[in-house]
């Protein structure tokens, strides 16, 4: 059987399954969250999409956009990396819930960052124990890092182990709303042999 | 003032003056700049890995330090330029995340800025001026009319080098 799997012609099915992976996930965190915030977000899957690299930056909103970048290694069957995106405002409005107040400004204080690692973490879990729960395979995520900056800069991090592979980023986008409408981005990075696993654990092969 | 053109990830073009190229948000990548100082054209590559050889698939050459690096030169070269006269000035090759430890992804910032100098030694072009390592993005923007590299981070003031 061939371990080589070509990200560029991935079927239809797959990106199915991942946007309702990424949707069952999506559900885990909004109780997760709305335990934390105190309050109900809905959060869903409006679209999985595989981008050239030049793509990217206009698909979430541009390549200078400020944005918080939640990144951590997963080990296990499954080994390669996740980053959840969020653009400054989503970011200050989730930490303005979970704090009761934010700062003024597009810069975050300790406590305030302390906060965005924790509803990164929360969010990057529960996508990735759905797909645990889905795929059975056992995935065991690092403690995270946290980036705010530009949003090409952050992005280089996934897309260069993207680029070891191919030429692509598959990008899934997230909505989140309570009040107001937010967009969050998934980028799951597996490496050749973790995305066969994946397609066979799940019977798409 | 000339148009500004755009450089993406994985990406190089050329122009002359008064024309200027950029790229933003460059992170663990590295921007190159590269003119020749008397017919003022010039070119940016914008490349995200430091090796060809070391990937199967290597097909796409601005994607690495050492193919794009030599495909950018051609390129400037075909536009008009004196092959001995070429200088550059390089961006970028910063670490992200505190912990990037997946084989491939450790230092690659770092291991960017290498490939990127010992390709441009072994080409003989001198680096006239850096900004690369820490852990911010830049966006940069070059302009062969004057050699002048303009980079801009977030929470940092503009500089020219």
């Amino acid at each position: 059987m061939a371990d080589q799997l070509n990200l560029e012609v991935m079927s239809e099915t797959y990106y199915d399954v991942l946007k309702e992976l990424g949707n069952i996930g999506a559900g885990n965190a909004t109780t997760a969250l709305a335990t934390m915030l105190g309050c109900k977000i809905d959060m869903k899957v409006p679209q999985v999409r595989l981008l050239e690299f030049k793509e990217v930056g206009s698909a979430i909103g541009g390549e200078e956009q400020i944005m918080t970048g939640v990144y951590l290694a997963v080990e296990g069957d499954i080994t390669g990396s996740i980053m959840f995106l969020l653009p400054t405002e989503a970011a200050k409005h989730l930490i303005g819930k979970l704090m009761g107040m934010t700062s003024e400004g597009d810069t975050f204080n300790e406590m305030e960052l302390s906060a965005l690692k924790e509803i990164g973490n929360i969010i990057t879990g529960s996508y990735l124990n759905s797909l645990s729960a889905m795929t059975n395979l056992k995935i065991l995520p690092s403690v995270p890092d946290l980036a705010i900056d530009m949003a090409g800069a952050i992005l280089s991090v996934p897309a260069i182990e993207f680029g070891t592979m191919g030429d692509n980023i598959l990008l899934i986008e997230t909505q989140f709303t309570d009040d107001q409408d937010m967009s969050g981005y998934f980028i799951l990075v597996p490496d050749l042999e973790s995305y066969s696993k994946i397609l066979r654990s799940l019977g798409i092969c | 003032m000339g148009e500004i053109i755009k450089v993406g990830m994985a990406d190089l073009k050329t122009c002359k003056s008064p024309d200027g190229v950029t790229t933003l948000g460059l992170g663990s990548c590295v921007g190159i700049a590269i003119r020749d100082p008397v017919t003022k054209v010039g070119g940016l590559a914008h490349i995200m890995l430091p090796d060809s050889t070391a990937i199967a698939n290597n097909s796409n050459k601005p994607k690495f330090a050492d193919t794009g690096i030599e495909l950018l030169v051609e390129k400037i070269v075909e536009e008009g330029a004196n092959r001995q006269r070429l200088v550059a000035k390089i961006a970028g090759g910063a670490q992200m995340f505190a912990f990037q430890n997946k084989v491939d992804m450790v230092r690659v910032g770092e291991r960017n800025v290498e490939a990127t100098k010992n390709k441009l030694k072994e080409m003989r072009i001198p680096i006239l001026a850096e900004d690369t390592g820490e852990n911010y993005g830049r966006t940069v923007i070059f302009y062969p009319e004057s050699g002048d590299f303009i980079i801009r981070a977030v929470g940092k003031d503009e500089k020219t080098i």
